[in-house]
């Protein structure tokens, strides 16, 4: 009784005594990524594009050769990679985040109109689903990137844009399995508009299925976003990006593999988290896991 | 020596215990029927018979299974394999699901010949088609290449009848293999069970929650109960003098034909009027873009339902009751007719027009499990219709749940828990109060106990009625089962083909049923005495019902119903002679042909 009444009162503290250990190490390491990106520019002692020509690939610390101050060691243009990783992270994790959801909010609102309303709306819907996929992505951000130039709030844009269809594709067909369910059936012969359908009967059973490919929008953002920075179409040097980081580091890969190893590690890191809550917060979100 | 001796057998998974020191015996070409409720441990019992209970995650924690002098629970994977399919052969419930969808019939059966008696091409060709005569299925030839879902019901069970036959078991086990089917093709898989049995001298475990089918076809009884066996009896005491409590109460829940009608309403103005209500659907043509042909699922059916009285909608799979059911609400479109709810038409409105009267009329589903949103807790749910139509505040619904739960007896402390943790019983009961929260006029009731036990569905029932006496409520109840629409209904309707072919007081249908349909219907549904198990004879077949399936633009042929008592009508029909007092039959054209076969040496078998 005590431990209800103190659940009541915390509900912070009961929730981390519900967990397991490991997802406890997980969400303390996502924790300690986003604290990490949002303090970047306290932590960094170095600017992310300070050079230091005669402090170029430097390895890091406690290895032979490595530089005092240069915690991760530096890169060909003699940058403090630590600062660069904490900025690269900062604004990768931000792309990603908003990116994923400008993606679900076209995608999932798309795909539940398509689903509820059927016949002609749901053709078109799906017809635009097949022509986005048709196209190659990286032509679509060329013209755009061509025309409005590369900025933070248009790499946002593109990048929601590019995993838009894969929601409206798993939310469309979520949607007409569950209007088949009696339960919609009965929400319908109570009198629920369809909205109201929508809304409070279909949105909360499609959770799980959108929660999953959050996680994995997540993870093809990142992605998505290094290989445009490789082409040069994403978001310029010398700003830090994971993904640039990645791209232009393979280079020195045979003489300098900290260059790659740092950046690489964190994309692990931030994928690995993701995917862990959010596979822990579809069962969570599902009343029937949850009771057990 | 018994075939199958079971010695104080014990099964659980995990924690759970789902059998505790079960032991009985089946004696060679004997029929023991296991009969429970859900949970009783009968399927887990047959799990454990052929060793797959491992596999669905449980475990034998005691006891012995010995089949002739094999000890089963102790035999390796390997040697059960070769006595799976071959000495011990299974028939499940949903032979839909049990069969393999992309895969032809015949090669299915003929998988089961070559790994158990090493037959390959011609050989094992011969022997499926030879398997498939036995069964009675007609053009054997025909079905060797056809999938499962090119076959009605009836016929797919006797394919999983042939593949479970096919290598001439000592032991069948029929795990409910009738539970999903009509009345009249549950009376041919009964007979042809028991022809079989008599041909081959195989033993057979039935196990079933249907008293009925029990009095048809067992010899000996093993009733189970929350994993303890209740009593063991020959099939004869079960039902003349049953011992345990748990049989007898098992009994009186179980629905009899014939045990007599609700007394009928005082006459009033009809709260449902349907007029000439017909509903089709578009197929697809041969052609992409062509008008392909109409299905008339519903066909000019009139009827009207008056306050507080029940109205029974009897029919097969697929005769189009649910349909109808749904046009009444204007949950699907109509195509011609006319609905009028308390007096008002429904047809013609649009959307938004009709979301008001929806009030006056609410639903009830057949599966109580898929018909309550997973996500809402129960104060949610039950009250989420009133909220819709505004006749409780959002500070009103507390109240209102406390009400409701207590009017269809269930606890006010459910209010915050989610549907899933409700048994099936429990979440009709809250299907049945969210119908309940806007006070309707009318509530239709499709199949409601038809997914749960007797005991549970005699409750239900009772509840429904209990309703009625109190508030005046009128239902439209539809179902498959004759004998729980006849415990409930005031008038009765049999549905056959989209038509309604026969409409009257409860007791005038049953008592004089005047379509051949009706008759067929009743002669089908087996009746819980074994005394009255009688030697199954062939019944002349009906005349075909007019064609479902006709060209765009086609009028189906117009029927009318004719008086022939009072208040209860009938279609006309050319059928010359009344069909004999008790028979079994099938609905299909196919396997009608061939019951004469499946007849003759059945008095042999029982």
């Amino acid at each position: 009784m005590t431990g209800f009444a103190l659940a009541r009162a915390r509900p912070g503290l009961a929730f981390w005594r519900s967990l397991g250990a490991f997802h406890r190490v997980v969400l303390m390491l996502g924790a300690v990524l986003v604290l990490a990106a949002v303090l970047a520019p306290w932590l960094a002692q170095h600017g992310p594009t300070d050079q230091s020509l005669m402090s170029r690939l430097k390895p890091p610390l406690g290895f032979a050769g490595a530089k005092a101050g240069y915690l991760l060691g530096t890169d060909e243009l003699g940058r403090d990679l630590l600062a660069r990783c904490l900025y690269g992270l900062r604004l990768t994790l931000s792309l990603a985040f908003l990116g994923t959801l400008v993606g679900l909010a076209i995608g999932a609102t798309l795909g539940l109109l398509a689903g509820v309303a059927g016949g002609r709306t749901e053709a078109a819907i799906m017809a635009a689903v097949d022509m986005q996929i048709a196209i190659p992505f990286t032509l679509v951000a060329l013209f755009v990137l061509a025309l409005f130039g590369s900025s933070f709030g248009v790499m946002i844009l593109l990048l929601g844009v590019a995993g838009w269809e894969q929601y409206a594709r798993i939310v469309a067909a979520e949607t007409r399995r569950l209007m088949r369910m009696p339960f919609v059936e009965a929400a319908r012969a109570a009198g629920a508009t369809p909205r109201r359908i929508a809304l409070v009967h279909l949105l909360p059973n499609l959770i799980s299925p959108i929660v999953v490919q959050m996680t994995l929008s997540f993870s093809n953002i990142i992605l998505l976003e290094s290989s445009l920075s490789f082409l040069g179409l994403g978001v310029q040097p010398p700003t830090a990006t994971l993904g640039a980081m990645v791209g232009v580091g393979r280079d020195y890969m045979p003489i300098a593999p900290w260059i790659v190893l740092a950046p690489s590690v964190l994309i692990l890191a931030v994928t690995f988290v993701v995917q862990v809550l959010g596979d822990f917060a579809r069962d969570r979100a599902d009343v029937r896991l949850r009771a057990r | 020596m018994p075939l199958l001796s079971v010695e104080n057998l014990s099964l659980a998974f995990g924690s759970h215990v789902a059998l505790r020191g079960l032991s009985f015996a089946v004696e060679p070409g004997e029929t023991v029927a296991l009969v429970g409720e859900s949970g009783s441990g009968k399927s887990a019992t047959a799990l454990a018979l052929m060793r797959l209970i491992e596999r669905d995650g449980g475990q034998i924690t005691a006891g012995r299974i010995r089949l002739r002098d094999t000890d089963l629970t102790a035999a390796s994977e390997a040697q059960m394999r070769r006595i799976r399919g071959n000495r011990i052969a299974m028939v499940f419930q949903e032979p839909m699901t049990a069969l393999n969808p992309v895969m032809p019939l015949g090669a299915q059966v003929a998988e089961v010949l070559r790994l158990h008696r090493g037959l390959d091409g011609a050989a094992a060709h011969a022997a499926v088609i030879e398997a498939f005569a036995r069964v009675r299925i007609p053009q054997p030839e025909l079905r060797y290449g056809q999938f499962a879902h090119e076959l009605s019901g009836g016929l797919r069970q006797r394919v999983m009848i042939a593949m479970a036959l096919a290598c001439q078991p000592d032991l069948l086990i029929a795990d409910e293999p009738t539970t999903a089917l009509d009345v009249t093709t549950q009376a041919g898989i009964l007979s042809l069970i028991k022809t079989l049995q008599a041909d081959t001298g195989m033993a057979v475990l039935f196990i079933t929650h249907d008293m009925g089918v029990v009095a048809e076809i067992a010899d000996r009884v093993v009733v189970l109960r929350q994993g303890e066996k209740m009593e063991e009896a020959p099939v004869t005491r079960i039902f003349r003098a049953p011992q345990a409590d748990y049989t007898r109460m098992l009994m009186a829940a179980t629905p009899r034909l014939g045990s007599g009608a609700p007394a009928a309403p005082r006459p009033s103005d009809p709260v449902l009027q349907v007029e000439n209500l017909s509903v089709r659907f578009a197929l697809p043509g041969a052609m992409p873009f062509a008008p392909g042909p109409e299905f008339h699922a519903v066909r000019d059916v009139s009827f009207s339902v008056g306050r507080g009285e029940t109205l029974g909608l009897v029919g097969e799979s697929g005769c189009g009751k649910s349909t109808l059911a749904r046009a009444c609400l204007r949950l699907i479109g109509v195509d011609a007719g006319q609905v009028r709810l308390c007096g008002d038409p429904l047809t013609g409105l649009s959307a938004a027009q009709m979301r008001p009267l929806r009030r006056r009329a609410q639903m009830v589903f057949q599966d109580p499990y898929a018909s309550l949103n997973p996500r809402l807790t129960v104060a949610d749910l039950i009250t989420e219709p009133a909220l819709i139509h505004g006749t409780v505040t959002r500070a009103g619904r507390h109240d209102l749940a406390e009400e409701l739960l207590e009017k269809v007896g269930l606890e006010a402390a459910a209010m915050t828990r989610f549907a899933h943790q409700f048994s099936g019983g429990q979440r009709q009961r809250l299907c049945i109060a969210r119908a309940l929260s806007v006070r309707p006029a009318l509530i239709v009731a499709d199949e409601p106990v038809s997914a749960l036990d007797v005991s549970v569905a005699r409750q239900i029932t009772d509840l429904l009625a209990r309703l009625q006496a109190e508030d005046g409520l009128s239902f439209l109840f539809i179902s498959h089962d004759i004998a729980v629409v006849e415990r409930v209904s005031h008038r009765i309707a049999v549905m056959q083909a989209g038509r309604i072919v026969e409409i009257g007081p409860t007791d005038r249908v049953l008592a004089a049923p005047a379509h051949p349909y009706t008759r067929r219907l009743l002669a089908a549904v087996p009746v819980p005495d074994p005394a009255k198990r009688g030697p199954m004879t062939a019944m002349p077949d009906l005349m075909p019902p007019p064609p479902a399936i006709l060209p765009r633009g086609t009028r189906p042929v117009r029927e009318v119903l004719m008086a022939v008592g009072p208040r209860h009508f009938a279609l006309a029909s050319n059928d010359p002679a009344p069909l004999p007092p008790r028979a079994g039959a099938e609905r299909d054209p196919v396997d009608r042909v061939t019951h004469h076969m499946a007849a003759q040496p059945a008095g042999a078998g029982s």
